[in-house]
């Protein structure tokens, strides 16, 4: 039995996440901004045979509560294996642009708030001498383009830290694991007429589940998207900057 | 994309569709009509609901409570049987009543009051739901069982979701040994030598179904029966055949089954090699078509009907006319299904089953002849006291409908004035 955070746990991916490591037994700890939406979670993960599950209620962009519920989850559930960083928004970019008090607030909880998370759990994992860190970034860190920069700068940001902080742990038997989606077919994506590209949250489950177990340092999910960035990210800025991507 | 059912049939568009996850919100405030579309497997159009608005309920996935002690459990309506199959088959438990094919939502069987191999000892699906909530569109919430709120509960259970939306059920699950079952085959020619094993069978078997060759002079086929097989067989049972990779692209252009396709796998399949005693998968018994990914698409672009009715047992010489019938006519279809029904009556106003024989057969849409075919077996149908399972029909005439549902009447005022389904607009008053 693994005992999981998981912050952001109603986000679709992570449901979908918490759903395979219920089944598998686990103890977890949820965290979001919403206590009817957790309890019908943590019921439902309860039922598909979670070993225990507690839940706390914090926006994530809250970095002062970060500590309590980190007390409050080792508490709750005797420990910490594994931490799933999960939460985020997608910022509408045109928006954006018209506004430095959105831009910064999308930042700051896509980017900021992940970099406090893994701060404190780093420091927890290293203390400890073992754990696995899990981050969702995004496919959209890996170069920033027209249509997504905000969210894409925030995203990057997390990927370089957790680079760091992945070489920093390495010899400290401390896994730190960040997950790339691609375009995924859940409610904060709602708005998008989905093609073949897109992907249903119980499959990227599978593969971030999958990542973990394997201590993996960096996946795309699913895995065709390496490819995918590969190219995107060794087109040369001069012919990058003329594509409307 | 636009939703289709499960006969892909060209219809009416719905020209809105909403996401709704949340068993607790309110319903959207929406112009025109509105209709729960939970995974598209009924055939026709009692999911649909062209020109307005459907409601996705498949987000609403969610387990509530389990009591392993009882096996009842409660979930939200969007969850699938599959779901449920996959987290408490492993602990023993089973569905009360399966139909044949497990990518259905619970709501969705409620809606349909669906049945399986096992009607004659076990009734509908709805004879397994001890209470659920319905959301009505002025708001309203009523926890319905056959103690509480009786008449909603009546009307909901095979109600074709016009009552209002289904959030959550709470049924009854029961207790297997393990994932095999204990089958037996027999090849029958002649329906009074079915109707002789069945009477046998039906004694001492939980399921029993038969496959029938609609095209042969005689009808011949393949009689099934089976039991959930006790634990200690567990060890011979084939593994689980996993999710095969076969399917068909959604635009495949012409149909696989015609007249010389039909004849050549009807043949095949009942000559084929068949052990008279077996320990097999529950998948393969109950779900063989799930195996096929998308194998509606085998008609291709002119899609199909899938024609299933009702006789009471009193009418059987009804069913050998209909059969000689099906067979001159050369139209009929592969996996013809024949069962009968016990006398378990179901709590639904508008439930299908009755006592008697049913039989379900695919008719590849060949436009016109086909749609004149129906029209002649409805009469036959008719006249004999039958009726049609609203869940496979795309074109039965409203009067034949009102003529063969003898408690519309009673279930008329409890339609929810915002639902509507392509279904209700073509045959309710």
């Amino acid at each position: 039995m693994q005992r999981i955070l998981i912050i952001g746990a109603t986000s679709a991916i992570a449901e979908a996440t918490a759903r395979l490591w219920a089944a598998r037994g686990d103890a977890l700890f949820l965290v979001g901004r919403r206590a009817d939406r957790l309890e019908v979670i943590a019921a439902d993960l309860r039922v598909r045979g979670a070993a225990a599950v507690g839940s706390f209620v914090m926006d994530a962009c809250d970095i002062p509560a970060h500590g309590a519920m980190l007390e409050a989850a080792e508490l709750t559930i005797g420990g910490l294996d594994v931490a799933l960083i999960a939460h985020g928004s997608l910022p509408d970019q045109k928006a954006c642009q018209a506004s430095v008090e959105l831009t910064l607030r999308e930042i700051d909880c896509n980017g900021l708030s992940v970099v406090a998370l893994a701060t404190l759990l780093g420091e927890k994992f290293e203390t400890q001498g073992r754990g696995s860190l899990a981050v969702i970034g995004s496919v959209a860190g890996d170069r920033g383009r027209q249509s997504n920069y905000v969210y894409g700068a925030a995203k990057g940001m997390v990927g370089l830290f957790l680079q760091g902080l992945r070489n920093r742990l390495a010899r400290k038997g401390v896994h730190v694991l960040t997950i790339k989606p691609g375009f995924v077919d859940t409610p904060m994506t709602a708005a998008f007429s989905k093609g073949a590209l897109w992907a249903k949250p119980a499959s990227i489950a599978r593969g971030i589940v999958r990542a973990i177990d394997r201590k993996s340092d960096e996946v795309y999910l699913p895995g065709f998207w390496y490819l995918i960035m590969f190219i995107i990210r060794h087109i040369p800025e001069r012919v990058f900057k003329r594509l409307s991507l | 994309m636009t939703l289709r059912s499960w006969g892909r049939l060209p219809g009416d568009a719905a020209a809105y569709e909403r996401w709704w996850a949340e068993r607790a919100a309110a319903l959207p405030e929406l112009d025109g009509s509105l209709l729960a579309y939970g995974n598209g497997r009924s055939y026709g159009d009692v999911c649909l609901n062209g020109g307005a608005t459907l409601l996705h309920t498949r987000g609403l996935d969610r387990f509530i409570a389990f009591d392993e002690a009882s096996g009842v459990l409660r979930c939200e309506a969007g969850v699938l049987l599959s779901e449920i199959l996959d987290v408490f088959v492993p602990r023993g438990w089973f569905l009360p009543v399966t139909p044949g094919t497990r990518f259905i939502t619970v709501g969705g069987a409620i809606a349909n009051d669906v049945h399986g191999k096992n009607h004659h000892g076990a009734g509908t699906f709805g004879c397994h739901v001890r209470r659920f909530e319905l959301l009505r569109s002025d708001g309203s919430r009523r926890l319905c069982s056959p103690g509480e709120n009786a008449d909603w509960f009546a009307a909901t259970i095979g109600g074709l979701g016009l009552t209002g939306l289904i959030t959550w059920v709470e049924m009854e699950l029961k207790r297997i040994a393990g994932v095999g079952m204990a089958i037996e085959n027999y090849r029958f020619n002649g329906l009074d030598e079915f109707f002789s094993r069945n009477a046998t069978a039906e004694a001492s078997h939980e399921y029993t179904v038969a496959w029938i060759d609609c095209l042969a002079a005689t009808p011949r086929g393949i009689f099934v029966a089976g039991d959930h097989a006790a634990a200690g067989d567990l060890a011979d049972v084939p593994g689980k055949p996993g999710s095969l990779p076969l399917t068909l692209p959604p635009d495949w252009p012409f149909s696989l089954v015609n007249g010389a396709s039909l004849r050549v796998f009807n043949q095949a399949y009942y000559h084929r090699p068949l052990p008279a005693q077996a320990v097999v998968h529950y998948e393969p018994f109950f779900y063989p078509l799930d195996a096929v990914a998308h194998w509606n698409r085998l008609y291709g672009r002119q899609a199909f009907y899938q024609y299933q009715f009702v006789l009471p047992m009193v009418a059987r010489t009804a069913l050998d006319d209909i059969l000689r019938f099906i067979a001159a006519s050369g139209q009929g279809s592969f996996l013809a299904v024949l069962k009968t029904f016990g006398h378990l009556t179901s709590p639904g106003l508008l439930s299908f089953p009755m006592p008697g024989v049913t039989l379900a057969l695919d008719f590849p849409n060949r436009g016109a002849p086909t749609l004149a075919l129906f029209e002649r077996l409805d009469a036959m149908v008719g006249a004999a006291g039958g009726r049609l399972y609203a869940a496979k029909d795309a074109r039965m005439s409203g009067e034949f409908f009102r003529r063969s549902t003898p408690r519309l009447s009673e279930f008329m005022p409890y339609i929810d004035p915002k639902f509507s389904s392509g279904f209700a607009r073509r045959v309710l008053p």
